[in-house]
């Protein structure tokens, strides 16, 4: 009976271990499937903590089975010393080693911080691109301030290319997330956070919110798109030809709660409304919109004094 | 009259509405039962106005075994929705449902599962490991089991009426403020909390009170049970991070019933504020949890290697390292809302720190299996699935420690494994451990060892199973809290698997509600006649009677080393075993003061329930009504001095003859 239970469940971690394996060598492994500088550097910290903790790990689970194995109660041949309870030496032995181990890792954790920061721009001769994220309920707005034009749940750069991501929120706290591409930060109302990554390959990788913003959060997700330069200057023309443009009634309307939006162009956007909707978290609403109003007005005064 | 309180909060959905009769038929079953064997007069005396620490401590226990299969059934259910709702398929529950759930889960298991059993454990095991007849403030003990199950009475009303939050575990703001979230759901689970957090202060300074003023005679701080020293460090956190927690939930409300702006999105209102306090709280909670597990896996490595614990001032000195660290590492959590390098690196850093005292932990548990004579009995092999998965678990989270690797794995699946690999792996199978270690002290009788195993190899197995495929799928970019999943990512089978394990896990649930119901049909087998259950005991509990007398020692015993039972049983020309002699052979009674039973907890917690959901549902008059109660029935307990009284040490002679 009990070698037959045993027998089974080796039989089920094999089983286990290799469907896994086999499932993990077919599909597309994300994070370990880089396809920028920051993913793969990201992965290659990943790796490497791994390794420096295996050092530590690896003898304890050898030294759990041997000790549970021969020390059982029914070996009695194995040595009993049941006062036995203290040896500096050892104990120094454990302090010390995961210590130095430690010590390498913050090490890599202090320079890493640093050179993965998101906030950091990337070392490139190449112009980059900027592209200003807004977290909607519930659907990614991508605005492009030096074209003057805006998708929806698709992002579009060229390949070899940094591209700057300055990301904001008009909705609960979500989390702008490229796993092949880099790591995440949050969009938050009224904060400008950033990212700045470069993809090495031509494809469509998966993006999406990763921090839960309430019931459409599911559908939170967009496509990044990786093309080379002439593509991308054929896509600005396609949505330069979109018949809608985003002014600020528009994107009020784009603001409402809505879920599983298909992929929308915008062939125009109003000026600085990636600023607005960062400074409009600074104020009441109604008194921003007075704002904005008294704003237009000078303008159009100091236009007829000219 | 009643608020926002409508018959449209009845439920509508017939899952609700499934639950809702089900929980009905429950409560029904159990009145009908106690009124078919003329239990309530018992239930009442003996029970629920019972100031005894054992008794308190048996009644938060069978709470959190209560709200276990709440939690469970949330959990089994979330899994079930993530295989079925694929593709062009939404699964059996729309998102409005399924973020309750997930909702509910993490509240249930955290705050009305793991809470309520660390502190059943310690009201259980404490007193009489220090040798002290009760805890510190017996009464304030009463209040605060009654405070919980008023929490977790709220957590379960709105599942009937209104709905539950449905915004994540912690309810960060802007999401949980009324522009988001205008439901009564972000209410209920503000008011449970927060009369389980005042709930969890309270018994945070009663223990803490008692460890430091109740010790019997001798027993120094060098000399207590590695358990007293863990729930010291527990208890310390508790006092210190529950206030914030309470007032993080405080400005919360306000924000949503004064239109205030704490953390609203507008008017100046910092959500990032709230997500710093509330995790500034929310990290040292894991430790609150944890630090007692270990403190139990040393006291059960000890007995069944049948050795003295390797290295105890290491192992206090580690205890007390991951105490402070706990404090300084909250930023852990939140890594990606760009703080900067210097903040992510200091914070990272502190947080792989922690690794060290645990590793040492972990390595003196090692070597106290070294050279013993192990006999796997559950709580051993509680122990050694412990090791097996606790360390997996403390690997990925200093993985996670990196910042730069954070920005990678947080918010994803693999976080999920990590902390079920943690939770799991040390909260709830330590507590297995110490449930099953101790249960013969507190009834008299051991638990079927049978099924005690084969609920072990279940949950184990079920485990891996389960989180596993986790892990895999947030390596491969699967985020948590997905109501539907698109089909292109194929990750069907990968969460196939996670259902096997998690069904897995539900056997191993099944065996041991079954191994309860075996272990007392089959009570008269498996007495424990001498009070040290496993014959190995080292520590003060085992040296009375098993279940202790409601006076827990009859002599307070004196102690002059760690292991004072240990020595009064082996007879060396010690101090202790001549103290032990002497006790067998002429005990001298004396009056003993004990403190009298009370209604009073109860009550307070009954009203405290009424002005929760008064609050929930804004029924103004109401909530003042029990505001107004709890205030009234504190002061009439104020001034009740007639709280305690003495047992004559005739009838305390009386009592141990029989017993004898």
């Amino acid at each position: 009976m009990k070698k037959a239970l045993i027998a089974l469940l080796v039989l089920f971690v094999i089983g286990f271990v290799s469907f896994l394996t086999s499932y993990v060598s077919t599909h597309n492994m994300g994070i370990f499937n880089p396809k920028g500088i920051i993913a793969e550097s990201e992965m290659k910290l990943i790796m490497t903590a791994i390794g420096l903790m295996l050092i530590v790990v690896i003898p304890v689970f050898i030294m759990l089975a041997t000790f549970a194995w021969r020390y059982r109660a029914g070996n009695t041949k194995a040595k009993y010393t049941p006062d036995w309870h203290e040896n500096k030496i050892l104990e120094i032995i454990w302090w010390g080693v995961p210590a130095v181990i430690i010590t390498i890792l913050a090490t890599i954790t202090w320079t890493s911080s640093h050179t993965l920061d998101p906030f950091k721009p990337l070392d490139s001769s190449v112009k980059p691109v900027t592209v200003q994220a807004v977290a909607l309920d519930w659907k990614w707005l991508f605005i492009y301030p030096e074209q003057n034009i805006a998708s929806v749940n698709l992002v579009e750069f060229p390949v070899g290319t940094p591209v700057n991501f300055q990301i904001t929120a008009d909705a609960p706290m979500n989390s702008f997330w490229i796993p092949q591409l880099a790591g995440q930060i949050y969009a938050m109302a009224g904060m400008d956070t950033k990212l700045h990554l470069m993809a090495d390959e031509k494809g469509d990788y998966a993006g999406m919110s990763s921090n839960y913003s309430g019931f459409g959060f599911s559908g939170m997700k967009f496509t990044a798109r990786a093309t080379t330069q002439e593509e991308f200057d054929q896509w600005v023309k396609t949505v330069r030809q979109s018949p809608v443009s985003l002014s600020a009634e528009e994107y009020a309307e784009l603001a409402k709660k809505s879920r599983e939006n298909p992929v929308s162009y915008y062939s125009s956007v109003a000026d600085d409304l990636y600023g607005d909707i960062i400074m409009k978290f600074m104020m009441p609403a109604d008194e921003h919109m007075q704002m904005k109003a008294e704003e237009s007005i000078m303008s159009s005064m100091s236009g007829m004094e000219m | 009259m009643l608020g926002n309180l409508t018959t449209a909060a009845l439920p509508q959905d017939h899952i609700v509405v499934t639950a809702s009769i089900f929980m009905a038929l429950a409560a029904a079953g159990v009145i009908g039962l106690i009124t078919y064997f003329k239990r309530w007069k018992w239930l009442w005396t003996e029970w629920l106005t019972s100031v005894d620490h054992k008794k308190i401590g048996i009644m938060y226990i069978i709470l959190a075994f209560v709200m276990i299969v709440r939690g469970f059934a949330d959990a089994v259910m979330m899994r079930f929705q993530q295989v079925l709702s694929v593709g062009d398929s939404y699964g059996y529950l729309p998102p409005e449902h399924y973020d309750q759930i997930f909702t509910a889960h993490g509240v249930t298991m955290i705050f009305f599962v793991a809470m309520p059993l660390l502190v059943g454990l310690v009201n259980v095991v404490l007193p009489l490991q220090i040798g002290a007849r009760d805890v510190a403030y017996p009464f304030l003990n009463s209040l605060s089991l009654w405070l919980t199950v008023a929490g977790a009475a709220l957590v379960n009303v709105s599942l009937v009426i209104g709905e539950f939050a449905a915004t994540g575990w912690l309810s960060y703001p802007p999401l949980s403020g009324i522009a988001f979230s205008p439901g009564v759901g972000v209410d209920y689970y503000i008011w449970a909390l927060q009369l389980s957090g005042a709930a969890s202060l309270l018994a945070g300074i009663n223990f803490f009170a008692t460890i430091i003023m109740m010790r019997c005679p001798g027993m120094t701080l060098m000399r207590m049970p590695v358990f007293v020293w863990t729930v010291l460090g527990s208890m310390a956190l508790v006092i210190i991070t529950f206030p914030i927690f309470t007032a993080s939930l405080a400005m919360l409300s306000l924000d949503r019933m004064m239109g205030m702006h704490f953390f609203t999105a507008d008017f100046g209102g910092n959500a990032m504020m709230y997500v710093n306090l509330i995790w500034a709280w929310g990290h040292p909670e894991v430790y609150i949890l944890v630090l007692p597990a270990f403190g139990i896996f040393s006291e059960v490595v000890s007995t069944f290697a049948r050795k003295r614990l390797f290295g105890y001032t290491t192992m206090i000195w580690a205890v007390m390292a991951i105490t402070f660290l706990s404090f300084v590492v909250w930023v852990h959590h939140f890594f990606t809302m760009g703080a900067g390098a210097n903040v992510n690196a200091f914070f990272g850093i502190m947080t792989m720190i922690i690794a060290i005292p645990t590793g040492v932990k972990v390595f003196n548990w090692l070597f106290t299996m070294f050279r013993g004579r192990i006999t796997f009995a559950s709580p051993m092999l509680w122990l050694v699935g412990f090791i097996f998965t606790f360390t997996i678990g403390g690997m990925t989270g200093v993985l996670l420690s990196v910042p730069a690797a954070d920005f990678q794995l947080h918010n994803s699946l693999f976080l999920i494994a990590h902390f079920h690999n943690t939770i799991i792996g040390g909260v709830v199978f330590g507590y297995f451990a110490g449930i099953t270690y101790w249960f013969p002290k507190a009834f008299g009788f051991k638990l079927n060892e049978r099924l005690g195993k084969a609920a072990f190899w279940a949950w184990i197995i079920g485990f891996f199973v389960t989180f596993v495929p986790l892990y895999i799928l947030g390596l491969m970019g699967m985020t948590r809290r997905l109501s539907h999943i698109d089909a292109a990512n194929d990750w069907q089978p990968l969460l196939v698997v996670a259902v096997i394990g998690v069904l897995i896990i539900a056997v191993g649930v099944v065996l041991q509600i079954l191994q309860f119901i075996v272990s007392v049909r089959d009570r008269k087998h498996n007495m424990d006649t001498t009070g040290d259950a496993w014959g190995e005991g080292r520590t003060l509990e085992w040296s009375t009677s098993s279940p202790p007398p409601f006076y827990n020692f009859a002599v307070i015993p004196t102690v002059h080393g760690r292991h004072a039972f240990w020595d009064m049983k082996h007879g060396d020309e010690s101090a202790d075993s001549r103290l032990g002699r002497r006790l067998k052979s002429a005990p001298r009674y004396e009056d003993i003061h004990m403190p009298k039973s009370t209604g009073m907890g109860f009550y307070i917690g009954g009203a405290s329930f009424v002005m929760g959901f008064a609050l929930v549902w804004h029924i103004w008059w109401l909530a003042a009504l029990g505001l107004a109660a709890i205030i009234v029935l504190a002061m009439v307990r104020s001034f009740d001095y007639e709280t305690e009284y003495y047992v004559p040490k005739e009838e305390v002679a009386k009592i141990e003859a029989a017993r004898a």
